[in-house]
């Protein structure tokens, strides 16, 4: 479970990027978090994944409480989560295999489970044909699927997903979207970083919107009118 | 540490040195340069030392047995004398001794043809452990009954110790500087390699690995680098030790220079540059990625 309370945060050059926001996301959840660029959306994920601090309010997530989670707790609660980026972050010189499993060998798997867990999640996001190549031998569809397996590979319970469309094309962008959806249905709580309104109002999901740094919308799907 | 995290380590860190190639030649290099610069210098104090030490166990002080004493109470002083602290050996000179001695370094000279050997005293040549106590030497000496004048060239002896001084501070902080800058240099080469894989880096935090997990493979590379560039340094270092040591030791020009054999400083170096590689290696590469573990 995600859950803001009152939060603010201010950058050290004065910036107010989040203003009193109170959110709730619970386990099993597929949000998005729409907003025009600049609105804070970013800010929120990083409190989310521990790479800032919230100037002042409550920020907890998977049950630590960001605002006093010591440093050597920080890798357990990122097992928690699977981030996938927009630039997707693979590293060239791996296989699409070893990108997979260099996430479940960094956390210390053994070798047997990341083979069995590695195979099951390509199959997962449909890229079974293509565990061997590199990934700039494939279309950014297939490179956000690689980055969508990797999140997934330690069986996270959240999957945070920032403008996971933002380089792909539209057909693309809907199969990724359909992949993530799929994930949700296993159980695992999804939260879509985006600004693309058509994709976001073709699915019957949850729309939080912010704008200046406040929650100024929450709702199902096609209440995303807000006008950027 | 399970034995497959520590498989996974050395494979990611040699592996890396060898996807990183020009960047790990170029440490290599760095780390040789260095290395064979304080290996130089190091063997450059070290003959110096050795030197002065030759030239200081031929230093001499002179002590004169009194005019009133027997032969045979002269004689018996040696062992007061070898009693002393920091006398390493004792040598009693008669007067007949040193007036054939004195005749022998004269003998072109008529004025002494006829001198008579009561004109000169018995006497003790002593060479000590250290020079550096030659001035409590001389003070003991006086204090032995019997001895009526000590001859000790302090000056000399002054002028050794600085030079010995000077010659060990002017090697330490050198060392030290060249130590400090081979970090520095070998930390700025990590650097650019992590650079290129601070993504790499962030991407395995956000899965959740620790810091020390990310950082081990790092250490291993600056490691195993660190021990390929100070093998390469020692081989160069004997090499060219070699050959200087065989010019300087067959030739005239280099009469006066008495290189010691590299035999004699063979283990230590290798001790040496084997823990200065390891050292810069592991400070090295465990600072350059400290910036990225920050996130």
């Amino acid at each position: 479970m995600i859950s803001f309370k009152e939060v603010y945060k201010t950058y050290e050059n004065g910036t107010k990027a989040i203003r009193g926001i109170n959110l709730d996301i619970e386990d099993g959840e597929f949000v998005f978090l729409v907003g025009p660029s600049g609105s804070g959306k970013s800010t929120l994920i990083k409190l989310i994944t521990g790479e800032i601090c919230a100037t002042s309010g409550t920020v907890e997530v998977n049950g630590y409480d960001m605002t006093y989670i010591k440093r050597r707790q920080m890798p357990k609660l990122r097992r928690t989560l699977g981030v996938v980026f927009q630039d997707f972050r693979l590293i060239d010189k791996k296989t699409v295999t070893e990108n997979v499993a260099f996430a479940m060998r960094v956390v210390g798997a053994p070798s047997k489970d990341v083979k069995e867990r590695v195979a099951y999640v390509l199959e997962l996001v449909g890229l079974t044909d293509h565990a061997d190549s590199y990934p700039l031998e494939l279309s950014g569809g297939e490179q956000q699927r690689v980055a969508i397996a990797r999140a997934l590979v330690n069986n996270p319970s959240v999957i945070i997903a920032d403008e996971p469309t933002g380089n792909i094309d539209p057909a693309r962008s809907l199969e990724i979207m359909r992949l993530l959806e799929q994930i949700n249905e296993l159980g695992t709580t999804v939260l879509v970083v985006t600004h693309e309104k058509e994709l976001v109002n073709r699915f019957a999901k949850r729309v939080v919107v912010i704008d200046s740094g406040r929650l100024v919308g929450d709702g199902v799907s096609g209440y995303y009118n807000y006008e950027e | 540490m399970k034995s497959n995290s520590f498989l996974y380590f050395i494979k990611e860190g040699v592996t890396s040195v060898f996807s990183h190639g020009f960047m790990s030649v170029a440490t290599i290099a760095i780390m040789m340069a260095c290395l064979f610069m304080m290996g130089g210098f190091t063997l450059l104090s070290a003959n110096i030392q050795e030197m002065i030490a030759s030239l200081e166990s031929q230093n001499q002080v002179v002590a004169f047995v009194d005019d009133s004493l027997t032969d045979e109470e002269a004689r018996s002083l040696s062992a007061k004398i070898e009693a002393i602290e920091n006398v390493d050996t004792v040598e009693f000179v008669s007067r007949e001794q040193a007036m054939n001695k004195f005749l022998k370094k004269y003998q072109d000279n008529t004025l002494f043809s006829d001198i008579d050997a009561t004109v000169f005293r018995h006497r003790y040549v002593i060479t000590m452990d250290d020079i550096e106590g030659m001035e409590k030497l001389q003070t003991d000496l006086y204090r032995v009954p019997g001895i009526a004048t000590v001859n000790a060239h302090l000056e000399i002896s002054r002028g050794f110790v600085t030079m010995r001084n000077i010659v060990t501070v002017v090697s330490i902080v050198l060392t030290a500087v060249l130590l400090v800058i081979s970090i520095f240099i070998m930390a700025n080469t990590i650097k650019l390699t992590s650079f290129s894989r601070r993504e790499e880096i962030g991407v395995m935090k956000m899965v959740g690995a620790t810091n020390s997990f990310i950082r081990w493979p790092f250490v291993i590379e600056g490691l195993f680098l660190g021990v390929i560039g100070s093998a390469l340094a020692y081989l160069l270092t004997w090499g060219v030790y070699e050959i200087l040591y065989t010019r300087a030791n067959g030739t005239v020009t280099f009469a006066f220079v008495n290189l010691v054999p590299f035999s004699k400083y063979a283990v230590p170096l290798l001790i040496g540059y084997g823990a200065v590689g390891v050292l810069v290696g592991v400070i090295a590469s465990s600072t350059a990625i400290k910036n990225y573990l920050k996130i």
